[in-house]
């Protein structure tokens, strides 16, 4: 079961801000989701292979070309806010 | 007019007999798109003015006498295919100023056939969703009967095939996405192996699981539609390099000796009887037509549900990551630093469900928690993909219902997100799987609402499934039935 | 009080590919901001990456010159956080399975040779870049760099001082320049080294250990990493804890603080990336990348030291580049000088010539050929080793071969018996308070005695005739 305290950690980690109340609701809805998941934990797994893709094939790999042009003007004419080519956000302290 | 009433194959023909121009039907579709948009509400996004330069350019290119069999046929897009110039909002407020600089492998597909877009489809936002009910653009309601949903996500494209708003639409499907609301709407939906349609271009829910595919009235439409999606991409890697079958020339094979494998596990309970009836009526016209019935077993489908909200919220939480507020996209007004500016676009931007599957993929896949949800939910996976390899020792096609019941009321589903995520049972395994699935109108169920069978093929054996589905409705008129009103 | 210091280093060495790892768009450095940076790389919805087949060519290379395992499957995965620099809010990395497991690298520190395990090599993409200054109270976004190709090579903490850890990152440095598959250039950032730092006392179990970013100089890297320690120990003397956390060098204050941005305890949330199938390398791909590898430094500087007596340290110097180890051997190849004269004077004259000229080995103003010739006049005794030097300088300058020099300035030396005895017998006539003192035996004053015949004769005089025509006349 999902505390609050771990909801506000996930909402952190996921970058959500939630509103006041939110977090009770979301709560309740995780933990159900939760307890249908759990369904997974009675099932025997042992030796099983994780399956990450539908396909048992390998990566194809590019020839080592360059093949884009420069369309900055088209990307950042639907940016929020660009200022001599750079996409701008609030001060960053590293 | 009964433009709308005839088939994309017979458009095909009108078009080429010069019967009708493209500019003519593209704007007898526009015209129902307009004139049906208040009631429900199909489309987010339409351009008469790119629509018909598109359609000008097809009636030049007929004239010219290089047609394809699309050329000058205007199709209805989900509204999750980049198509440059055009707004593409995923049903979010977070890009619902996006215009897309660039086309999905699909659009230039499209575009490349001469087809014309005719608009972009409501869906739930980011393809989350069953009743298309999480759409920021407001819900779709079903042709049949407004009070009901049309399903989702893809419902917007459905409920514009099912009106006749258009002749064929595209859709994805994740978790069933195309068959589930074309069966709540009574129309002909693919969703086609994974990796047959490229997803270039298409914006990812989860990346694994993601398939192109189509909404139509026949089997015959989906057969010309597909050979235009279908076919190698070299920028999506997950594409597979394997030709394309003739969908449409494989399409009179019949049904002698088919062997259908029906699943014991799909008419436990569960499934409501005012489907299970249809549904049951469906294979015995196929036993009819030649076919055979075998029994099959799937035993972990159950399990299904449980891996599918593990594995693809996972890949979601962190292919949504990108809306950020930086370089597209809704940004939060005057953020006072840059944690504001993440957590408050991001909070503005998504609706309830999508910030829902967010925070559960961000949990199954942090620290500590890994081994227990994601890993153990690949695992079983790969069981449920087993499961489906031996039944396919014995059939060539599975066949039930698409869905446990026909289309709920708006609303009524809302409050419990876990009980809409259980009605996607028959559809979620085939994702999982990476199968292709189809689902064809079979007959009503309470409400004279439709009821949809599914077919699952093999991998890449979507000529097979299509001769299927057209054997029955060659034999069948339920896929002809229009909703009151829309004739 | 003793403590032993425990380093690790992580180096991003950026690859020398022509386009992005997963996308077409060019690598080039010092482009304007954001001109190459395509959909992929700025995560436009719906975009998809694509592997490099020279990225993976290169991490390869860099297996086989390291002795290390070349992964037959390997496994890009999704480090997930959010930054500006990151467009998608994940970086594609590689995490359970890295593309190059072990391996090690030796190196001299000094006279010594130490050798350095490595834990793995992983394939990564670089992210943007992030600008402070000049736009008013925020930061500018430049994702050029995002998505260049990196390989990622973590060592073993098996280092002890921050002289061996600069010693082995300048050896990591000169093996992926001379495989060819990075630049190594530091102010551009291709190379940049993070040091995880901890210490401990002799024999007991690692301490907690901070992680310095970003160092992107050998000098930062030793100043950091020698300021971390000091901090580190202070720390625990004063009753302290080291706590473990990601910190930042600043040159200007030479100390080492907490990054600000890395404040709450990262939780990356790592999964195999389900828009990349798994990565499978083939026997045969890496023969055929065998074949075409260049001989290694480490190889080499065996070889020199084992087939020409060459010292462990003439031998490092002379394979610190696959440019200078190739001179050297080109030198070699036209001259009968001995190996030791050719290699003090590659690594004494020529390195400090091409140091103060800005030049390396590939774009020598004297030639192997050139040299060789040089080398060849002190040899056959037409100059004098000092005369030599100022030839080389001359050479340097344009003014022709060595012949033509040596011609031009009058440098050859006398190495005509009877004028060197008429000189060296004038010398004594004029100098016997020194040759009673040397008969005397005071081996000094035949130190001067030398002196004064170089001087009569300019300097141009055979040493070795002089000395030798020198000792027999006063023996005589
Ligand atoms: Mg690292
Ligand atoms: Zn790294």
């Amino acid at each position: 079961m999902l505390s609050l305290e771990q909801i506000a950690r996930i909402a952190h980690l996921a970058r959500l801000e939630l509103a006041a109340g939110e977090d009770a609701a979301m709560q309740q809805q995780l933990n159900s989701i939760l307890a249908m998941v759990d369904a997974m934990a009675a099932v025997d797994t042992e030796g099983v292979e994780p399956m990450s893709h539908p396909q048992q094939v390998t990566q194809r790999l590019r020839e080592d070309r360059v093949t884009e042009v420069d369309a900055r003007a088209i990307f950042q004419s639907i940016a929020p806010e660009v200022e001599d080519g750079l996409y701008l956000v609030p001060k960053v302290i590293e | 007019m009964s433009l709308h009433r005839s088939t994309l194959a017979q458009l095909s023909a009108k078009l080429a007999a010069k019967e009708v121009s493209s500019v003519e039907l593209t704007r007898h579709y526009l015209a129902r798109i307009e004139a049906w948009q208040p009631s429900l509400n199909a489309f987010i996004t339409v351009d008469a003015q790119k629509s018909l330069a598109q359609a000008k350019s097809a009636d030049e290119r007929i004239a010219k006498g290089n047609a394809a069999p699309l050329t000058g046929i205007p199709v209805a897009h989900k509204d999750l295919f980049c198509a440059k110039g055009w707004r593409t909002t995923c049903g979010s407020k977070i890009l619902s100023n996006f215009i897309a600089p660039y086309d999905a492998h699909v659009i230039e597909q499209f575009d490349r056939a001469g087809a014309v877009l005719l608009g972009k489809t409501n869906m739930d936002e980011f393809a989350m969703g069953s009743s298309n009910e999480n759409s920021a653009f407001g819900p779709v309601r079903n042709p049949w009967d407004l009070q009901a949903v049309p399903g989702g996500s893809s419902g917007g494209s459905a409920a514009a095939v099912a009106a006749m708003l258009a002749p064929a639409a595209t859709g994805t499907d994740t978790g069933g996405s195309i068959r589930q609301p074309a069966s709540f709407t009574g129309v002909s939906g693919l969703r086609p192996t994974y990796g047959r349609v490229s997803r270039y271009g298409m914006v990812a829910f989860a990346s694994s699981l993601d398939q192109g595919g189509v909404l139509a009235r026949t089997a015959q439409d989906m057969a010309l539609v597909l050979s235009v999606m279908a076919g190698f991409d070299e920028r999506d890697s997950t594409c597979m390099d394997r030709p394309t079958d003739d969908y449409a020339a494989g399409l009179g094979k019949g049904v002698k000796g088919l062997r259908i494998g029906v699943p014991r596990e799909y008419f436990a309970s569960g499934l409501s009887q005012d489907v299970a009836a249809p549904i049951q009526a469906a294979i015995e016209e196929y036993q009819r037509l030649g076919a055979t019935v075998v029994e099959v077993s799937l035993p972990n489908q159950a399990l299904s549900v449980p891996v599918y909200y593990v594995l693809a919220p996972a890949e979601a939480s962190s292919n949504l990551s990108r809306y950020d507020g930086v370089r597209y996209g809704h940004r939060a007004d005057q953020p006072g630093d840059l944690m504001q500016l993440y957590k408050r676009s991001r909070a503005e931007g998504f609706g309830p469900e999508v910030k829902r599957r967010i925070m559960i993929g961000a949990y199954v896949l942090s620290h500590g928690y890994y081994d227990a949800y994601y890993l153990k939910a690949q695992k079983i996976r790969r069981l449920i993909a087993r499961d489906f390899a031996q039944a396919f020792e014995q059939c060539d096609v599975i066949m039930g219902p698409s869905a446990p019941s026909v289309a709920y009321d708006l609303g009524s589903k809302t409050t419990d997100p876990v009980q809409m995520y259980l009605d996607d049972l028959y559809t979620i395994p085939i994702n999982l799987a990476g199968l292709p699935g189809m689902s064809i109108p079979c007959g009503f169920g309470d409400k004279a609402r439709p009821v949809g069978l599914q077919i699952v093929g093999n991998y890449f054996d979507e000529s097979r499934m299509l001769s299927v589905a057209h054997a029955f409705q060659q034999a069948t008129d339920w896929h002809t039935r229009m909703p009151g009103g829309f004739e | 009080m003793t403590w032993e210091v425990v380093i690790g280093l992580e180096t991003h060495t950026q690859l020398t590919t022509a386009s992005k790892i997963f996308s077409g768009a060019s690598t080039q450095f010092g482009a304007a901001p954001n001109t190459q940076a395509s959909a992929v790389d700025l995560a436009m919805p719906g975009t998809l990456p694509v592997l490099n087949k020279g990225a993976v060519e290169r991490a390869i290379r860099f297996g086989l010159a390291v002795g290390g395992r070349i992964a037959a499957t390997s496994i890009f995965a999704r480090k997930n956080y959010f930054y500006p620099d990151l467009p998608k809010g994940y970086q594609i990395s590689q995490f359970e399975l890295p593309v190059v497991v072990g391996g090690s690298l030796a190196f001299m520190v000094g006279d010594e040779e130490r050798r350095v395990n490595l834990t793995r090599a992983h394939l990564e993409e670089d992210a943007g870049k992030l600008l402070h200054e000049e736009f008013h109270g925020k930061s500018g976004v430049d994702l050029n760099r995002a998505g260049t190709p990196l390989l990622e090579i973590v060592s073993e903490p098996e280092m002890r001082s921050a002289l061996e850890a600069v010693a082995y990152a300048k050896a990591l440095h000169s093996l992926v320049r001379w495989i060819g598959i990075c630049d190594g250039n530091m102010q551009e950032g291709s190379f940049r080294c993070d040091a995880n730092v901890s210490v401990r006392k002799p024999g007991a179990p690692l301490g907690t250990r901070c992680e310095i970013k970003n160092l992107n100089s050998f000098r930062f890297l030793e100043r950091a990493i020698e300021y971390e320690v000091r901090r580190q120990v202070e720390l625990i003397e004063d009753g302290g804890k080291v706590v473990q956390e990601t910190r930042l060098y600043d040159p200007d204050a030479g100390e080492t603080r907490a990054m600000r941005s890395k404040e709450d305890a990262q939780d990356y949330r790592y999964f195999p990336d389900p828009d990349l199938l798994p990565l499978a390398i083939t026997p045969e791909w890496i023969e055929t990348v065998k074949a075409a590898m260049p001989e290694l430094p480490e190889k080499l500087r065996h070889a020199f030291m084992e087939e020409l007596s060459l010292t462990a340290y003439d031998a490092a110097l002379l394979t610190e580049s696959r440019e200078k180890s190739g001179y050297f051997q080109a030198v070699r190849a036209s001259t009968s000088a001995a190996p030791k004269m050719v290699a003090n004077w590659i690594n004494g004259d020529v390195s400090a010539l091409l140091n103060d000229w800005g030049l390396d080995y590939s774009n020598s103003p004297v030639s192997a050929q050139a040299l060789a010739k040089l080398l060849g006049r002190i040899h056959d005794g037409t100059i004098s080793g000092k005369a030599a030097k100022e030839v080389l300088h001359a050479m340097a300058d344009g003014e022709g071969d060595a012949d033509a020099v040596i011609e031009k300035r009058g440098l050859k030396q006398m190495s005509d018996s009877g004028a060197i005895e008429s000189a060296i017998d004038q010398v004594l006539a004029a100098n016997a308070k020194q040759v009673d003192d040397y008969r005397a035996g005071k081996e000094r004053a035949f130190n001067s005695l030398v002196g004064q015949v170089m001087k009569a004769t300019k300097g141009q005089a055979n040493p070795a005739q002089v000395n030798e025509i020198l000792r027999r006349k006063l023996a005589g």
